[in-house]
């Protein structure tokens, strides 16, 4: 499945909520079934720094697709970086950078993607496109 | 007027909420609920009214024009000086200096009077509990000049230990710098009597009033200090106003900071000789309309009397105190016994932006993070807090919704 496709699925799942709280617990749940990073992973150069929680991102090539694993101190913020990785994880690096990612702002989580300092994840995005640069200009 | 005497008989929160627009904001399809009165307060329509009135009627350049329109201006600005030197209880108008809030009145004390008094090895004392803004500007000028940065610890109570405090007073301490409400504990640092220590070592003293003001008297001729500040929009006035009190003798002590117009007696290329007093230190054309919004607001706190407000935002607090001790696992942190109205908690090992977003999203605002002190957070060991902190106009009814909608948080959490 390609980025748009894997964004259409999120944005279908997201439609059957229609209460907030709802939306928010799939959030939570999604942050609790993301597998938990490896400790040794989380060292300061993987750390992308928000104002108030924190995200790890590792990235690797496999077989020519980016692998993203990631994490968060803060669940919510878990969860987003869960949809992020379930939408960028396993492309070529091309399809990543060049991928519009509006799914965010159809689920209605564009507070999360905002530039304030609240949390990581407008870094996150950029660190991803980055880490998939980097990764392919090494190979 | 005797201050202390002052007691509203009849607390009317409702005709208060009722002079508050935005309180009656619907937020995410809810009523609003702000508890985030630390970091910003709501303005009354009177202080709105004021900053439109100001530009519909009298807006001109302040003390340079003969005109009546810049005559009406300047006299407002002079004027709202006067409120803010009756408000403290400062001596002259002329110890009462404009400027864009605390963190600038902090730069100033650094730039204007410090900076020349401090040599390589002297000290500046602060407190484990300043905010950012009362570190960092010490800091800079202490890396600057080689000088040392001491900090005076805080307790697990999260209040400083008196008792201890003149160990760290030594002969090289230039400047003891605190503050008399802590924005991220609560605590109520017993500032006359720091004050009076320090005097007795011969040291001026710096307090930081951002979070007093709001919510009790302040008399700068009572606690005595050489420098106080505050900022005018966690007082229900607008952003970027706030004081620098500065005593007489200090005050003469102190060289502009920033050089412009509005400050001067005489420039010639090769000298300039400034004015005496307050405007002295600012430089161009100030902010006309915050000076007199501000002036407003303090006439709007003053009207209903901070005594009363005290005591209503300690009712708040004891109430919500009482109410979250009720929630597992909850952690306080800062238990003085002297605390203003605010409360910073952590649950369990819950990340304290998870619940300030599921707070929100049931329309209460509160702060969550570290509170611009982040070495305080470091002192209790956790990443942040979430941090409830009240105004005038809250009531115990919110903080019924208020833990409604925490407890729904908390089940969505765990």
């Amino acid at each position: 499945m390609d980025i748009a496709a894997i964004e259409n699925e999120i944005i279908e799942e997201f439609d059957m909520f229609e209460q907030w709280d709802d939306k928010y617990q799939y959030i939570i749940d999604l942050g609790k079934s993301l597998a938990p990073m490896n400790e040794g992973w989380k060292s300061d150069e993987r750390l992308i720094k928000g104002c108030q929680s924190r995200v790890w991102l590792f990235s690797e090539l496999q077989e020519g697709n980016v692998i993203f694993h990631a994490d968060s101190d803060a669940i919510i913020t878990k969860g987003v970086v869960a949809l992020l990785v379930r939408v960028l994880s396993g492309h070529t690096a091309k399809e990543i950078v060049d991928a519009p990612l509006t799914f965010i702002d159809k689920i209605g989580l564009k507070q999360h993607l905002s530039p304030t300092r609240a949390n990581g994840l407008v870094s996150m995005v950029k660190q991803m496109k980055l880490d998939a640069l980097a990764l392919s200009a090494k190979n | 007027m005797n201050k202390e005497a002052e007691l509203t008989l009849h607390y009317d929160v409702e005709k208060f909420r009722s002079q508050f627009p935005v309180l009656s904001r619907v937020v995410n399809g809810k009523q609003l609920v702000y508890f985030d009165n630390g970091a910003t307060t709501q303005k009354p329509s009177l202080v709105i009214d004021s900053i439109v009135n100001y530009y519909s009627s009298y807006n001109a350049n302040i003390h340079r024009g003969v005109h009546t329109l810049s005559q009406e201006a300047s006299a407002a600005y002079e004027n709202a000086r006067k409120k803010v030197q009756n408000h403290l209880g400062a001596t002259s108008d002329q110890e009462v200096i404009f400027t864009r809030g605390t963190t600038e009145s902090v730069n100033l004390v650094a730039h204007s009077w410090l900076r020349d008094r401090l040599n390589a090895g002297d000290e500046v004392l602060i407190t484990g509990m300043e905010h950012h803004s009362n570190i960092l500007p010490w800091q800079v000028l202490c890396e600057e000049k080689g000088a040392v940065l001491r900090v005076v610890p805080v307790t697990d109570s999260g209040e400083i230990e008196f008792s201890s405090l003149s160990e760290y007073f030594t002969p090289k301490t230039k400047l003891f710098a605190f503050t008399h409400v802590s924005n991220t504990l609560g605590t109520i640092n017993p500032a006359k009597e720091m004050i009076s220590l320090a005097h007795a070592h011969n040291i001026p003293v710096f307090v930081d009033g951002a979070q007093a003001v709001p919510h009790m008297w302040v008399d700068v001729q009572d606690l005595d200090c050489d420098f106080y500040a505050f900022s005018g929009h966690k007082v229900y006035a607008p952003t970027g106003i706030g004081i620098l009190y500065a005593k007489s003798a200090r005050i003469n002590e102190m060289i502009p900071y920033q050089s412009g117009g509005g400050i001067i007696k005489t420039v010639k290329f090769e000298k300039t000789e400034y004015i005496d007093g307050a405007l002295k230190f600012e430089a161009g054309t100030p902010n006309i309309e915050g000076a007199i919004a501000l002036g407003v607001a303090l006439d709007y706190v003053s009207a209903i009397g901070m005594k009363s407000i005290a005591a209503h935002e300690h009712e708040l607090l004891i109430y919500a105190t009482e109410q979250l001790k009720k929630i597992n696992d909850i952690r306080f942190i800062g238990t003085s016994p002297h605390k203003a109205g605010v409360i910073s908690f952590i649950v369990g090992n819950i990340h304290p932006f998870d619940l300030g977003t599921i707070l929100d999203q049931q329309a209460i605002a509160v702060r969550t993070g570290h509170h611009c002190t982040q070495p305080l957070m470091q002192r209790f060991g956790i990443p942040g807090t979430v941090r409830v902190s009240f105004g005038l106009y809250n009531t115990k009814l919110e903080i019924d919704l208020f833990m409604r909608a925490l407890e729904k948080a908390l089940k969505m959490l765990s």
